[in-house]
């Protein structure tokens, strides 16, 4: 009964990983650059596709298709961003929300005209399959490499914002745009890198995903709640905000789903009402 | 811009003889002019929220839902009579209306767009579960309508269910065009320009956006109960989020801020989908798409602000 409540815990932190890593990029775009950008998601898919491409067409082996993934979606989200969304930056949120929702819809549509609507499968390599026995519980492997990643990328985010320059670059722009334009940072450089860090990273979450998520065309819709709940909760321009909004999130509806199926998927709507009811400018947002 | 006034143009009255010269004009598409009323009628709730007070809603079907389930149940256990049924859906949607605007008021534009998203969800969910009330997955068959006044039947034909439409459709905007013209609307308009300059002038922002966000979710319920009295059933669909959806792109087509914009949004979007869609919905979806990424970028105001910036430039050349 415990080693199976540890279980699903431990279940729910691999998922929860896994939702923070694709939403990280919009926590920092939605605080960087104040920007809606409901078509996060889209990014996420193209990367999980991009990995089963790699994987059936050409052979790749499974760890090498996630830094596949990473790139094209960063390299998509840099073009996007510079011809597209950079336009919109001063746009109302009401511009902003449509503007990506259609290209939510344009993503899903020409991702069934080409893949066509099915799951992809994904063949997880022979080392990553099955369980580990530690400390007397089973853990499934997969999601063990899953948490391993994610702490890595967390500390390796971490660093990059607290100790590089183009760290500072970043939280200064974050917190007064003009004033950082004023000292000589190349505050729409400072975006657009930012923008594809954030859309690979969402990337390499939708390669990592798809033994989790799954991954069909609608993934973005279907997903999309989840993302802007994590930032919504977590707060936007921050890293810890997030990673602790997506474990508490992913704990909790996989619990629910696992104990209480009947109103599973409730417990997360409700935890959303009740967490911005308690924190409306998220957990551990700082700007109003 | 001066105050608005009540008088009525002539181009609204010439807009309103449209529908009726429909009427005997095509009467092979009664039903598609039914669904075109009701979808107007349902972006016009989203008007008042999203045009006057710049509440961004993605869970607005979550109301059409509720007044769709409302009508349909009352109908199918025995009260079959239209109207009270329309009264009875505008009420059950108006309340829930009320209890989950003070989630939505509270917060900002992400957090409204979370919640409105979350609320109609839980609902699309929750209607769902509850399959031994709402049919579930299979929708609610079995809605048996009196006729209307007792007269007239709602036949095949669609002509009760177009005339029915297209009067509540009018009665409802005449009180909307009353509404926003009103002191309520000016101070609705105050709060979309600058909201935090509004309780200067003593005006209660929270209490005004609770009032048009339950009004709205009123009027969304009578958009869905007419829906469900029309076709005599209600699909999981209509709480659905391609519905939300899809009412924004109809409201941002239009133009938003409007209420003309509203209902000529829809009126395009519906015929556009009767013929798109019937020859390939995923292409649908992209010209969808592609649709909404061309409003935001090149014409923001939607077909009515199209219309105006042509007027006004037409207007300075003469001049």
């Amino acid at each position: 009964m415990i080693g199976n409540f540890v279980g699903v815990v431990f279940d729910g932190i691999a998922y929860g990983s896994l939702l923070f890593i694709i939403s990280i990029g919009l926590s920092v775009t939605m605080g960087l650059m104040n920007f809606v950008n409901l078509a996060h998601g889209a990014f996420a898919m193209l990367g999980g596709y991009a990995a089963v491409v790699a994987m059936t067409r050409f052979g790749v082996p499974f760890l090498v298709t996630l830094p596949i993934a990473f790139i094209i979606s960063a390299l998509a989200g840099a073009i996007l961003e510079r011809l597209l969304y950079r336009r919109l930056y001063r746009a109302s949120h009401l511009d902003q929300v449509l503007f990506s929702i259609g290209l939510v819809f344009m993503a899903i549509a020409a991702t069934t005209y080409v893949f066509g609507s099915q799951q992809q499968p994904v063949q997880l390599p022979a080392f990553l399959r099955g369980q580990v026995h530690l400390l007397g519980l089973d853990l499934g492997t997969y999601r063990l490499f899953l948490i391993a990643v994610v702490i890595a990328i967390t500390f390796a985010l971490t660093w990059l914002v607290e100790r590089t320059r183009f760290g500072a670059a970043v939280r200064a722009s974050v917190d007064n745009q003009q004033a950082s334009a004023g000292l000589g940072i190349n505050v729409y450089q400072v975006f657009s890198l930012t923008f594809a860090l954030g859309s690979g990273l969402a990337g390499l979450g939708g390669g990592l995903g798809i033994d989790v998520l799954g991954l069909d065309p609608t993934f973005p819709l279907k997903y999309m709640v989840y993302f802007l709940l994590v930032v919504a909760v977590g707060g936007a321009g921050t890293i810890k905000g997030p990673l602790f909004a997506a474990l508490i999130l992913g704990v909790f509806d996989v619990a629910g789903k696992y104990y209480v199926p009947q109103i599973g998927s409730f417990i997360i709507y409700f935890m959303m009402v009740a967490m911005l009811l308690i924190f409306p400018r998220g957990v551990l947002g700082k700007r109003a | 811009m001066g105050l608005p006034t009540q008088k009525w143009s002539r181009a609204e009255i010439a807009f309103w003889l449209i529908p009726i010269v429909a009427f005997f004009v095509f009467p092979k598409y009664l039903t598609l002019g039914s669904q075109i009323m009701i979808a107007a009628l349902f972006a016009l709730s989203l008007d008042l929220i999203l045009g006057y007070a710049r509440i961004i809603s993605l869970g607005h079907a979550a109301f059409f839902g509720i007044g769709a389930y409302a009508a349909g149940l009352l109908a199918k256990y025995g009260w079959g009579e239209p109207l009270t049924g329309l009264v009875v859906a505008a009420a059950a949607a108006a309340t829930v209306g009320l209890l989950t605007s003070f989630l939505v008021v509270r917060g900002e534009d992400l957090t409204r767009l979370v919640v409105t998203l979350g609320i109609g969800l839980m609902l699309y969910e929750a209607a769902n579960q509850a399959a031994f009330i709402t049919g579930g997955v299979d929708g609610l068959s079995g809605v048996q309508m009196r006729k209307l006044f007792g007269v007239f039947g709602f036949g095949l034909d669609g002509k009760t269910a177009y005339v029915y439409s297209l009067a509540v459709l009018f009665i409802v905007f005449v009180f909307a065009r009353t509404l926003v013209r009103s002191p309520f609307g000016l101070s609705l308009r105050g709060i979309r320009e600058g909201e935090r300059r509004m309780p200067a002038i003593g005006v209660s922002v929270r209490r005004k956006l609770v009032a048009v966000y339950t009004i709205a979710a009123g009027i969304a319920g009578i958009a869905g109960a007419l829906l469900a009295q029309t076709t005599q059933f209600v699909g999981l669909d209509s709480l659905g989020f391609p519905r939300s959806a899809d009412l924004v792109i109809m409201l941002v087509l239009g133009g938003a801020g409007h209420l003309y914009g509203a209902l000529v949004g829809a009126a395009v979007f519906m015929v556009l989908q009767d013929y798109l869609a019937n020859l390939n919905p995923v292409y649908w979806q992209f010209w969808l798409g592609l649709l909404l990424v061309l409003i935001v970028l090149f014409a923001r105001g939607g077909l009515l602000g199209l219309l105006q910036s042509v007027q006004k430039r037409f207007g300075a050349s003469r001049r």
